[in-house]
């Protein structure tokens, strides 16, 4: 390496550090700009940073990029779990567990599971907002954002409400320390990850044999006592059961609490979503490559030497992909630092692309949807009670910590 | 030179999937003249791809397929029930079958393609007899399957036969598939991937015969009641589905001076018709499956190509074309994609895989039936891919085709590092005849071209 590309390393790295930092939270989008304007950003762990439209997209669908963190030559610490769940795997195996998952979620076999959660989803989000106070102030994260997703995937799934408390201890050990690599006290934060995920995985697991011995019609009982089809490993069923669990929750609290920020700080769009429910819609969508709430990839692997505009990674590089740098690519969006639902041409990676494509992603939808519908509907005159907010831990899984929202009358 | 006027009166010719994206095209981009649409079924624009899938399953309704209109067509008049028999272009008119003029200064050609009959007409007369291409077709298939029947007998196994065979199947309905060719889908994919379509039919139970023709459609009482077979045999069946591809609706373009015929219409990759003498026409374009158009990325090679996003994006490009500044004019370059679900498989592909000579299996099983396989041509560059069940890695292929890459290897580690001769068919355009071109002209400076009447001889 020539002194000039150590420098040059040493700025993206940087970089990476700042997007990880704290005190950015609250606006990484700046940091973005720069690491894509950098194109191929090599880290001080020995990771490609990549945040261009164009290569993002190229990478999510390129065969020689892998999402099994044994393929690192520097694997670290990195979510290495024997037995991971299908975000972690490689076809074959993804491709199965996957199907597997798929056969009690959607279409073709359940085309109706999403769908029939939705007059469920409404009027849940109906009795959060009566439940906040008729005027003054309340905190839309704990009081929407957060308990929606948690009780439709504790539902879905067949996973006792009442456990909420132990399993949210949990979660959020995992995922401060999903991207440990990048940040202060990396080894604190790994140690308490995988305490956590071996915790977590001993409760599903417990969950799991609950719902041999007594089945009912929700996934998890599906999936471990339908036999009609290919099966599950009992490792698998857990490690799928945490993976649903953790992300049916944990990413759709920031899409919402993201939405109602965004929402508040553009009051036009506020009164024009009350207007105009259906415009929920595009404005989802907008928000999705806007305010990502998983803001970037951080664990794919190559397979093999890469060539990326004259930059090779070289094979058993960790590779992150910036999601939320992708989306507000110039050369792909017009006036990407715009928030504009109307802008027709929304092909956003806010649900990542390729065979790793969000699998909630349905489910999301129909959750920030009802979500921001009846914000916009039910309170009068919001307003932010602190802009920012203050910010979650995770750089990767973005969003406010709380939303205090004062208001004038509950409708 | 003055620039032209702009354009006050457009006509598109063909209400379908092209002529329905071309004139919202028109309006996005900022046509607020008088925009006609004409076509020759009543039915408003509607989307065929379902016609052999969903719809035949039972799944949607066939008038359940009418195509949304992305942009507000404004003050448009639809002209529908009567096809164009005519393009006088020293008139500027398009000529209806009953004589109505429509006058025009742009005119956007998207006629498509129809369903190729069955040739002998008494045979093709017979109640059980069925093409599917329209809504009307696959209405009256549907009602022939739900009257109760005991077998099907689809003839041809390209993509509609075998969707149809699928569906059928998916019915819990007897299907013999005849085919002409070694394989199923060998036209469009070649014989490697063709024998994973036999397995395909095999598994599920269709009765499959390749390297066979139908030589009769034998009635009694004015309805269908069996097959004759080149082989001898005779396959006994209350339904008939003649799946021969299609023929391109091109005949009334016979008088108007366009380089024209069963190929197609022939465009520059601007979307601009090309006349019999070879030049490029400025005020005709053409779009979707009728055009036949120079691509860029082949060698500049006139393709035709009956795919759904063709016809979507070649509209859309066509008719930005004819109404932006010249300079302002881009080519219709996009690399094709195209799709098909038969017996709960999904296939996918991208390019022009009948471009090619060799074929590698890159990801995935065949055995498996879930794979993806990379065509080269036989300079080694990738031309085409497909997939079956792998869908979401096409866009890597895509990505190769644009950039002109090499031939890949395989991805997987443990797949053979093998490339075959991907195994067309001769092109069927050796077996067309065209109407014949010849030169003249007196001097070497002043030759034209134009078109021979039928029954040149030989000197």
């Amino acid at each position: 390496m020539t002194t000039s590309d150590t420098v040059k390393s040493a700025v993206s790295a940087d970089l990476m550090r700042q997007v990880a930092d704290a005190e950015n939270r609250h606006d990484p989008y700046p940091i973005y700009a720069r690491l894509r304007e950098k194109r191929v950003n090599l880290l001080a762990d020995g990771s490609y940073a990549l945040g261009r439209y164009a290569d993002v997209v190229g990478l999510l669908h390129d065969p020689r990029v892998s999402s099994d963190p044994h393929h690192a030559s520097n694997p670290g610490s990195r979510l290495l779990v024997d037995n991971g769940p299908f975000i972690q795997r490689d076809p074959p195996d993804h491709d199965r567990l996957r199907s597997i998952a798929t056969r009690y979620f959607g279409p073709p076999v359940s085309p109706g599971v999403v769908s029939g959660q939705e007059p469920e989803i409404l009027s849940f989000v109906s009795d959060l907002i009566d439940a906040l106070p008729a005027s003054g102030e309340a905190d839309l994260v704990d009081h929407l954002a957060y308990p929606l997703p948690v009780s439709v995937i504790c539902g879905l799934l067949g996973v006792p409400k009442s456990d909420e408390e132990q399993f949210r201890a949990w979660t959020e050990d995992i995922v401060r320390g999903l991207d440990a690599e990048q940040q202060q006290g990396a080894d604190d934060l790994i140690r308490q990850r995988q305490q956590a995920q071996v915790a977590m995985f001993g409760y599903v697991t417990e969950l799991v044999q609950r719902h041999r011995a007594q089945p009912d019609g929700s996934m998890l009982s599906r999936l471990a006592n339908d036999h009609a089809g290919q099966q599950m490993t009992d490792g698998e069923l857990g490690a799928t059961s945490l993976l649903l669990l953790i992300a049916g929750h944990e990413t759709t609290v920031n899409l919402t609490a993201n939405g109602v920020l965004t929402l508040l700080r553009n009051p036009w769009a506020l009164d024009r979503l009350r207007a105009d429910p259906d415009w929920v819609i595009p404005l989802v969508e907008e928000l999705l490559r806007f305010e990502p709430p998983v803001q970037y990839l951080p664990n794919r692997v190559a397979l093999a030497d890469i060539d990326v505009d004259g930059t090779t990674i070289p094979k058993g590089a960790s590779i992150v992909l910036l999601v939320a740098a992708a989306n507000r690519d110039p050369d792909r969006f017009a006036h990407p630092d715009r928030f504009d639902p109307d802008r027709g041409d929304i092909e956003h990676v806010g649900f990542g692309s390729g065979i790793h494509y969000c699998f909630g992603a349905p489910l999301a939808r129909i959750e920030a949807q009802a979500s921001l519908t009846a914000f916009a509907g039910r309170l009068a005159s919001p307003r932010l009670a602190a802009d920012p907010p203050p910010y979650r831990p995770s750089p990767v899984l973005r969003g406010p910590l709380h939303l205090r929202v004062t208001y004038d009358k509950r409708g | 030179m003055p620039g032209r006027p702009a354009a006050q009166r457009i006509v598109v010719v063909g209400a379908s999937l092209a002529g329905l994206w071309g004139a919202a095209t028109l309006r996005k981009e900022g046509f607020d003249g008088v925009l006609t649409i004409i076509g020759d079924e009543n039915d408003p624009p509607y989307d065929r791809p379902p016609l052999t899938k969903q719809v035949l399953t039972g799944w949607v309704a066939p008038d359940h397929t009418v195509l949304p209109h992305l942009e507000p067509l404004g003050d448009t008049r639809w002209l529908l029930g009567t096809p164009a028999a005519q393009l006088d272009r020293r008139a500027g008119e398009v000529v209806l079958a009953d004589g109505t003029r429509v006058p025009y200064d742009l005119v956007l050609i998207a006629t498509g393609v129809r369903n190729r009959p069955w040739p002998a007409s008494d045979q093709a007369a017979l109640s059980g007899v069925c093409g599917v291409r329209t809504r009307e077709d696959a209405a009256r298939l549907i009602d022939h399957l739900d009257a109760g029947v005991s077998r099907v007998v689809v003839i041809g196994a390209g993509f509609t036969g075998s969707e149809v065979a699928s569906a059928c199947r998916h019915r819990g309905i007897d299907v013999t598939v005849v085919e002409q060719a070694q394989a199923p889908l060998t036209g469009a994919l070649g014989g490697v991937i063709g024998d994973v379509a036999a397995n395909l039919h095999d598994a599920n139970g269709v009765d499959l015969r390749c390297g066979v023709t139908v030589q009769a459609l034998e009635g009694s009482g004015g309805t269908f009641r069996a097959a004759a077979l080149s082989d001898g045999t005779t396959v006994d069946a209350d339904v008939a589905v003649v799946a021969l591809g299609g023929v391109r609706n091109t005949e009334w373009l016979a008088d108007s001076g366009l380089a024209s015929g069963p190929l197609g219409v022939a465009a520059d990759a601007g979307c601009r018709a090309v006349a019999v003498n070879g030049l490029v026409t400025d005020d005709v374009f053409v779009a979707g499956d009728v055009a036949r158009f120079a691509h860029p990325l082949f060698d500049y090679q006139f393709l035709t190509l009956e795919h759904w996003e063709n016809a979507a994006v070649g509209a859309q490009v066509a008719a930005r074309n004819m109404i932006c500044a010249p300079e302002d004019r881009r080519p219709h370059a996009c690399v094709p994609t195209f799709w098909s679900t038969q017996f709960g498989v999904n296939i996918k592909s991208v390019g022009v895989p009948s471009l090619a000579d060799q074929i590698v299996v890159t990801q995935g099983s065949t055995e498996a039936g879930s794979f993806a396989a990379a065509y080269g041509d036989r300079d080694g560059r990738i031309v085409g891919a497909v997939t079956f069940d792998h869908g979401r890695w096409i866009d890597h292929y895509r990505g190769l085709i644009e950039q002109a890459a090499a031939l890949p290897g395989p991805y997987d580690a443990d797949l053979p590092d093998k490339r075959e001769p991907a195994r067309f068919p001769p092109h069927p355009a050796a077996s067309y005849h065209g109407p014949t071109v010849v030169v003249t002209g007196h001097s070497p400076t002043a030759m034209d071209a134009v078109r021979q009447p039928a029954g040149r001889s030989a000197p």
